[in-house]
């Protein structure tokens, strides 16, 4: 499964030789510092150490006032028995600050333990899914001051009612090297970067914010393409000179059509989350127990992949070292599957399906999305349109959440029309969407032949853990959502 | 406060980069230190479902060099404090300083550093070696008081117990340096209610500065009980417009929301409705909403701002009447005002507007006075979403609640929004109760606004 890739050394490989190198971390190092975990009667133990650079440069007011550099280092030990996780961790990347957290995450269970001393496999398959030559914290600070300055100036010249433009680069470069004690040994390099364009529009009474952004696991250069990061300062200022003119948006109940990418955030809050392992196996989820049931119209099929090549949401392994894999979760309408890490497979009797993640050493593993999308379908976006007498279409959002047991969602629109008689109206504000995540997408009456990813820039939360995310979405109508606007 | 050991070797660090920036050539330099002790348990049902415990520490580096017309800025964190890689970080933050724009207005404060450093009862040394046993102990007396309250509850997320310790060391190149001690604890419960198809969760928690000032633990259990037994069989309800009341958990929110739009970052980027509104009523005369970082024993309560600038009272709403702006000393200076003292900062940041212990003035009447006086409208007791618009003050969020008709709660209400502006919401409201509960940094008593649009079906 291992992919090759001629000009360098895979990910993983690369990973493991900077642990040893820097830290000294080789295989009986971290053989002794899980059987340090093991010496108590647990079922499991993990090590998670992590090395991660994180640089930012921001612009305002036509200058950038200040760079960023931040060092995160450390290493979380698990342990874990039945039902229960001790964990510990520690910013002492080392076999001795692993060794005293074992310590502590083991306090868990009280039987001295008879196990076996743990056997470090001598490969564990990953993916390549995002080989760099450069990494973006490499690139210099220079290079991206000055093209913080093209961004300013370029957005400044589209229209006078610019007044205020803010934009930043964000680039991270993750090491981690997970061992666990059934052999798991398995690295890995993460590159992340990231543009964000934000402008103020100001007609001298009203002023509206516009954003976009963009980013993903590859080569800062691939935004340094004046056609691509042009596209995004369009886009925000388009937004934010939109939103000038829009009207209050409507309330009540109404058909909605949703645009392609962005919108697939439905798909996230409103079932994503709810097919996450820990909530099913502990039956807080709405949609606990309803595998092989029908909880999406015929035609609907929702997938979740941490194998796109250069996603913002994939990884080569997930947080855990298990394999990413693509998950079928709905399939033309019924309930396949759920997105597991170890512990929650292992207690429900299933199989890991590469979806255990974390923030980082600090925390520890759970079920979580990686990109979350809608297969395609045969219909014409415009007819989708064009099939709505009187609702609206929403086109971006600015973020959503849910309750994950009683399965009401709710997310708000950055973006969105009224529909008349089958045609874009004009622009409203302040459109929220709330509905119920099991019936929803019983409700999906057209798909569009349109699907299209996000632009790479969805982070997800989730017991106060932030993770990177991607969506996808085609054009789709949804029947009777509730619109939460202020026109009654 | 008396001064101990480790506060002194925290010091000592802090010295040591400063010098190591200034070696590097910054004409002016600050540094954070913090270091923080956490332990985390949480029970489901009857057994121990997840045990954490863990120490950190974070240094924080701002430097800043003379370049044409103003000073560059940067700023670097680490968590390894070994003395080269102090070195090695401080000479990274001024290379990367070197590489940003000169702004006029950069600079740390020179001058009006906190002298005076009161004892803010910020921690009890009694809890430093409270046991992983007694927070277990808690966790389990919290969940089982809530499964005991009603058959109908028969799952949950579980409860969680916490205890966490910092100490914070800031120091700067004028010469201020100085540390504090803080603890926080805290106790939270989620339990989950089944009738027939429908399943609620809703939650209950306490937290506090000392163990001695949490709710108890049991109490904590029941009241999360109440509150999702009440949802069961929520309902929609049409489309109106009502008058809707936020309880003690969701008012805060609000004052929140008004407050982040006072930031002086967010009136020099004309980033907030009010930007123009100093001296003016934005506010019902109702209100009237206070910042103070000296409250003893509260959990936003600090000695000295991320700045080393004391910490005080800001009166930023009077009966209506827009007061202050929070500012730090760059949007300070921005503006031509002196900082409020309201720098908050971590170790991985720069400076920037924060509040201490914000809350609204409590006015008179329960909360169930206050529903009593309502013929027809909502009581919300949960928002989601993040549907607020701090440039214009468009608000409209996802609401979970109780129906009230002729003063009488008649049933739970969900799948629901309420929208308005929140400058109108503000100006609208027409009640104001007397209970103000602290459960966190910012607190509200129960608020009313005379009318709000509800969609539902």
């Amino acid at each position: 499964m291992s992919e090759s890739n001629d000009s360098q050394p895979s990910a993983a490989e690369r990973g493991l030789a900077f642990f040893q190198d820097r830290f000294d971390l080789d295989d009986r190092s971290l053989a002794t510092a899980l059987d340090t975990a093991l010496e108590r009667e647990i079922d499991y133990a993990d090590l998670y150490f992590e090395y991660t650079t994180t640089d930012s440069v921001a612009l305002e007011e036509g200058i950038v006032k200040s760079g960023d550099r931040h060092l995160e280092q450390g290493v979380g030990v698990r342990a874990v028995k039945g039902e229960r996780q001790g964990y510990a961790h520690s910013d002492d990347l080392s076999v001795d600050g692993a060794k005293i957290a074992a310590g502590t995450a083991r306090a868990i269970a009280n039987e001295p333990s008879t196990q076996a001393p743990v056997a470090i496999a001598s490969q564990t398959p990953s993916h390549d899914l995002y080989p760099v030559e450069l990494a973006p914290t490499d690139v210099p600070v220079a290079t991206k001051v000055a093209w913080l300055g093209e961004i300013d100036a370029y957005a400044r010249a589209k229209d006078s009612r610019i007044t205020q433009v803010m934009a930043s680069i964000v680039c991270q470069q993750k090491h981690i090297l997970i061992a666990a004690s059934d052999g798991t040994r398995v690295a890995d390099i993460l590159p992340l970067v990231r543009i964000n364009v934000q402008v103020l529009a100001s007609d001298g009474t009203k002023r509206e914010i516009g954003y976009q952004g963009a980013g993903g696991r590859f080569e800062l250069g691939v935004l340094q393409d004046p056609a691509r990061w042009q596209a995004l300062v369009d886009e925000a200022v388009r937004v934010a000179l939109l939103n000038l003119d829009a009207e209050p948006c409507p309330a009540g109940t109404m058909d909605v059509v949703l645009g392609p990418g962005w919108p697939g955030i439905l798909l996230h809050e409103a079932i994503g989350h709810g097919l996450e392992g820990d909530f099913n196996r502990k039956k807080t989820s709405a949609f606990s127990g309803r595998l092989g049931q029908r909880v999406a119209s015929e035609g609907v099929t929702v997938i979740d992949d941490g194998t796109l090549p250069g996603r913002r949401g994939s990884l080569n392994v997930d947080d855990e070292g298990t394999p990413t894999q693509r998950n079928v979760l709905i399939e033309n309408g019924i309930l396949v599957g759920y997105m597991q890490d170890r512990l929650n497979a292992k207690l429900m009797g299933v199989a890991p399906t590469g979806n255990g993640r974390r923030e980082s050493y600090a925390h520890v593993p759970l079920p979580r999305m990686t990109n979350t999308f809608m297969l395609a379908g045969q219909d014409d976006p415009e007819e989708i349109l064009k099939s709505v007498d009187n609702g609206l279409y929403a086109v971006s959002f600015s973020g959503g959440q849910v309750d994950i047991t009683s399965g009401k969602f709710v997310f708000s629109a950055s973006e969105a029309y009224r529909i008349e008689n089958g045609r874009i109206g004009a622009p409203v504000k302040g459109a929220t969407l709330i509905g119920n995540g099991p019936d929803v997408l019983t409700r999906v009456s057209r798909i569009g032949h349109d699907l299209a990813l996000d632009e790479g820039v969805g982070t997800c939360g989730k017991d106060g853990q932030g993770v990177p995310v991607g969506v996808g979405l085609p054009t789709i109508r949804i029947d009777a959502l509730t619109v939460g606007g202020t026109q009654g | 406060m008396t001064r101990t050991d480790p506060q002194q070797e925290m010091e000592s660090i802090v010295e040591r980069a400063l010098d190591a920036a200034k070696r590097a050539g910054a004409s002016q330099a600050d540094v954070l230190l913090v270091q923080s002790e956490d332990r985390e348990v949480r029970v489901r049902g009857t057994e121990i479902e997840f045990v954490k415990q863990a120490k950190e520490r974070g240094l924080g580096i701002r430097t800043l060099v003379e370049g044409r017309g103003g000073l560059q800025t940067a700023i670097v964190s680490t968590s390894d404090l070994a003395p080269d890689a102090i070195d090695r970080m401080a000479g990274e933050a001024v290379a990367l300083a070197r590489a940003t724009a000169p702004d006029p207005t950069a600079g740390i404060p020179a001058d009006g550093f906190a002298t005076d450093l009161p004892d803010l009862a910020l921690f009890d040394p009694g809890d430093r070696n409270v046991s992983l046993e007694a927070r277990i102990d808690d966790a389990r007396r919290a969940e089982a008081a809530a499964r005991e309250v009603d058959p109908r509850i028969d799952n949950s997320e579980g409860s969680q117990a916490s205890s966490g310790f910092a100490s914070i060391t800031y120091g700067n190149s004028h010469g201020f340096m100085s540390s504090y001690d803080s603890a926080s604890h805290g106790l939270f419960s989620e339990p989950l209610a089944r009738d027939g198809d429908s399943m609620q969760r809703d939650y209950w928690m306490t937290a506090a500065r000392s163990l001695s000032g949490l709710e108890d633990a049991a109490s904590v259990g029941r009241r999360a009980a109440q509150r999702v037994l009440r949802r069961l069989g929520a309902k929609r309800i049409p489309t109106c417009e009502v008058p809707v009341l936020f309880d003690g958990i969701t008012a805060p929110s609000l004052i929140g929301q008004l407050t982040s739009c006072l930031s002086g970052y967010a009136i020099y980027r004309e980033s907030s409705f009010l930007k123009d509104r100093l001296g003016e009523s934005i506010a019902s005369d109702l209100v009237t909403i206070i910042d103070d970082g000296r409250l003893p024993g509260a959990l936003g309560s600090k000695p000295f701002d991320g700045e080393g600038q004391p910490t005080r009272r800001n009166l930023l709403v009077t009966s209506g009447r827009l007061e202050s702006w929070l500012l730090d000393h760059y949007s300070g200076r921005k503006l031509g005002l002196p900082s409020t003292g309201s720098a908050s900062r971590g170790s991985g940041s720069g400076p920037h507007v924060g509040t201490t212990n914000l809350w609204l003035e409590p006015g008179e009447g329960s909360l169930d006075e206050l529903i009593s006086e309502i013929d027809r409208g909502l009581l919300v007791t949960e928002l989601i979403g993040m549907g607020f618009n701090p440039t214009t003050g468009d608000y409209s969020r996802g609401a979970v609640g109780l129906w009230i008709e002729k003063g009488e709660i008649v049933h739970p209400v969900e799948e629901i929004t309420i929208a308005g502006n929140l400058g109108d919401m503000f100006q609208q409201i027409d009640r104001v109760g007397s209970e103000l509960v602290w459960r966190g940094r910012t607190a509200a008593p129960p608020l009313r606004i005379a009318a709000m649009t509800v969609a539902g079906e």
